[in-house]
């Protein structure tokens, strides 16, 4: 190891493996230098660790000097003081071990034990965040740097999109930034194809920053792999975007399961839910028109006689339909079959954003998520059944991304619908979820506790950290962490996909430069993903 | 040559009590001596010195009525060098056998009659690269206060340091550590150093 080039902190006072580990800092570091989320690394006797400052503290070694302090205006004073009777100590947590300390193998290990008593600790050299999170390559996505350092920090991405993931963070928190620099990863290394269902239009064409500037997003600066379907063609026009299809549902396509996850945001009764299973079965596919139709006084009598319907479940129930019939991209009859359209892209290894333009509306993004993908994913299903049946090449791997996702994953409704199915089923039938949500206590424990890798933005709401921090170690460390995290540009990364948990300043998006750099890691051989390929990677 | 400037006349382990040759030729409290033993060269700092009449019964008069000023005291009463003698006492704070420096006690204390010397500021920084020594000066007891003469030897001792402030630093460093839970005893010996 160059002694030069690191920068000693201290030694290592007390600690353990559960509570983390005590440093006290040499004279000549500043506490005020240091900063939670930072890496460092402890030399001990034989192995070398790797671990992460979590708090920073201020100790003396006599009470006195707090009840009657010193005259530190006197720089003498001040120097002497400074690392003896006053000193600053480190709180690390230790999460690897990198090797041994003659830089004898560099083999990255979960750690299991603590550095011996007065082992001196290093501020982390670019080299060792290297070593421990690898550098860009045709797997590895650079998606930011370490706090207070240059060093590229790399998502594996193959890794990444084998199980379901979540991007959490207040409002404007940078979100929607980090997700779509995700996608543009994952378009470029990960093999797998994304569907994405963009309410508020910020993933196909252009998006906003903050400052009110227009930033590009994925179709302009990958024309070639992504397709921008849209259920408001005006909006798409008027923004100028160039839609590959405008998508159309008809009545028939929606199922009574598909009402089941409007219940909540439609105040639909549980009763009234169990008649559309009624009313689609005598009326087959057509039910809804055939129900909002219904207007006859006694032909109405005639069928709430025969189903047992209560007359007002029927009525509430009629103008809930009628509520989603008004959503303009409803129509009777669907010209074409949007599923089939994207799955046909899909197939061809093209993503789909599926933007809503002006229906934000919380129903008709739930309405149209849920009823596409329940219908790819069954299709996905069947798929890969087939493909494991015959031995034949599985579909390519399938990431659906959801906004709003406690919508979808909340408790009541996580077990019914087919976004809960994904996220506990995993990577089985070769597709998993990127939710993104800014209240993740509001999504169920169940899908939470699934969720591969997690990266979160700053949340301040306690039930929000716990549930995002839920079974991980190290969990009153990382809050404190979490808690710190500047509000924009910076994110903590933690689960499958990074060997530790990490902060990282995401990488900037949106100057003609870094689209310059995100164009230029583009894969050449991502395009012909062999069978053989997509077998090693999902197992 | 190291200056001679006195010969011990009371001896003991952890301290050693010289005569000066020279009335008044005292070394300045702080001061590192050193003295000669056969196998070893002990060294000290000087905590206590006096100057009285020879003989312990007889009490020096006061002379000067009608002179003009101090000086011509002497030089009127010559004999007064010779009835006066100025002592002074050493804490033993390290010694050094062949080229090896020991910052702790001799096995032996020093002779009668072994000559003392002051030392040179080369010997005085070689001596003081290492501050072992502190440890003997906090914990002795002394008729004078510790943090005065602990803050009078690194006075001394930063003077033949080139870089006077961070030998200072240094030593407070040092003495933060071994004076810890003491924090007045710190304060007020930094607050000698200047």
């Amino acid at each position: 190891m160059n002694e030069q080039n690191r920068q000693r902190l201290g030694i290592v006072v007390a600690g353990s493996l559960e509570e983390g580990i005590d440093v006290r800092l040499d004279g000549g570091v500043s506490v005020e230098d240091m900063a939670v989320g930072r890496y460092v690394t402890i030399e001990g006797q034989k192995q070398r660790f790797f671990a992460m400052i979590t708090d920073v503290s201020l100790g003396v070694t006599d009470p006195s000097l707090t009840l009657t302090p010193p005259d530190v205006s006197d720089p003498f004073m001040a120097q002497v003081l400074a690392g003896t009777s006053t000193y600053g100590t480190l709180h690390v947590s230790p999460y690897l071990t990198i090797g041994g300390v003659a830089g004898s193998g560099e083999e990255i290990k979960p750690v299991k034990t603590v550095p011996s008593h007065y082992s001196a600790v290093y501020l982390a050299s670019q080299a060792d965040v290297e070593l421990v999170f690898g550098k860009e390559d045709e797997r590895r996505f650079y998606i930011g740097t370490p706090l207070d350092m240059e060093t590229k920090i790399c998502l594996d991405l193959p890794e990444f999109v084998k199980r379901s993931n979540g991007i959490f963070g207040k409002s404007g928190t940078g979100k929607t930034f980090l997700t779509r620099i995700l996608l543009i990863g994952m378009l470029q290394k990960s093999a797998a194809v994304n569907l994405i269902f963009d309410m508020h239009s910020e993933y196909g064409w252009a998006g906003t920053s903050e400052g009110g500037k227009s930033v590009k997003a994925l179709k302009q600066l990958f024309p070639s792999k992504v397709a921008v379907f849209t259920l408001d063609e005006e909006s798409s026009k008027r923004r100028k975007v160039s839609t590959d299809f405008v998508v159309r549902i008809g009545y028939d396509e929606i199922e009574p399961e598909d009402m089941a996850l409007l219940r909540q945001t439609l105040n639909l009764t549980e009763l009234a839910t169990e008649a559309t299973y009624q009313l689609r079965r005598i009326y087959g596919k057509n039910w809804i028109q055939k129900t909002i139709d219904l207007k006859d006084e006694e032909q109405i009598k005639a069928l709430l006689e025969e189903t047992k319907i209560h007359e007002s479940t029927f009525q509430s129930l009629q103008r809930s339909l009628a509520t989603i019939a008004r959503l303009p991209f409803l129509v009777p009859q669907a010209p074409e079959n949007t599923c089939d359209r994207i799955l046909g892209y899909l197939d061809r290894g093209i993503n789909v954003v599926l933007e809503f333009g002006r229906y934000t509306d919380i129903t008709a993004y739930i309405l149209v998520a849920n009823l596409l993908t329940r219908r790819i994913y069954a299709r996905y299903r069947d798929r890969t059944e087939k493909a494991m049946g015959e031995d034949t090449a599985k579909p390519t791997p399938l990431v659906i991304t959801i906004e709003e996702a406690h919508k979808f994953l909340n408790p009541e409704v996580a077990s019914q619908t087919i976004f809960g199915t994904i996220a506990r089923e995993m990577r089985k039938y070769n597709c998993t979820l990127l939710v993104i949500d800014q209240r993740p206590s509001g999504i169920d424990s169940e899908v939470m506790s699934q969720l591969g890798t997690k990266i979160t933005c700053l949340l301040d709401n306690e039930r929000d950290i716990d549930s995002v921090l839920a079974g991980v170690s190290g969990k009153n460390e990382l809050r404190g962490v979490l808690a710190r995290l500047e509000s924009r540009q910076q994110a903590l990364i933690f689960g499958h996909a990074v060997p530790m948990p990490i902060v990282v300043r995401t990488r900037e998006y949106g100057s003609p430069q870094s689209y310059r750099e995100f164009m230029s890691g583009e894969r050449p051989e991502a395009k012909d993903k062999t069978g053989k390929e997509l077998e090693d990677l999902w197992g | 040559m190291p200056q001679k400037i006195g010969e011990i006349i009371e001896t003991s382990t952890p301290s050693f009590t010289a005569q000066c040759y020279e009335l008044y030729g005292l070394p300045p409290l702080g001061s590192l001596v050193k003295t000669q033993d056969k196998s070893a060269e002990l060294y000290g700092i000087v905590y206590h010195a006096c100057t009285a009449s020879l003989e312990p019964g007889r009490k020096p008069i006061a002379r000067g009525k009608d002179e003009a000023t101090e000086e011509a005291i002497y030089k009127s009463n010559p004999q007064l060098t010779k009835l006066l003698r100025s002592e002074f006492s050493a804490l033993v704070v390290g010694h050094k056998t062949g080229d090896k420096l020991y910052h702790y006690l001799p096995p032996t204390p020093a002779r009668i009659h072994s000559f003392v010397y002051a030392c040179a500021p080369e010997e005085v920084k070689v001596f003081s690269e290492s501050l072992g020594f502190l440890s003997i000066l906090t914990t002795a007891r002394l008729p004078i206060a510790p943090d005065e003469l602990i803050a009078a030897a690194l006075r001394q001792m930063a003077q033949a340091h080139d870089d006077a402030q961070a030998f200072l630093v240094r030593a407070g460093k040092e003495l933060a550590v071994l004076l810890s839970g003491q924090f007045p005893v710190v304060k007020s010996i930094l607050g000698r150093l200047k």
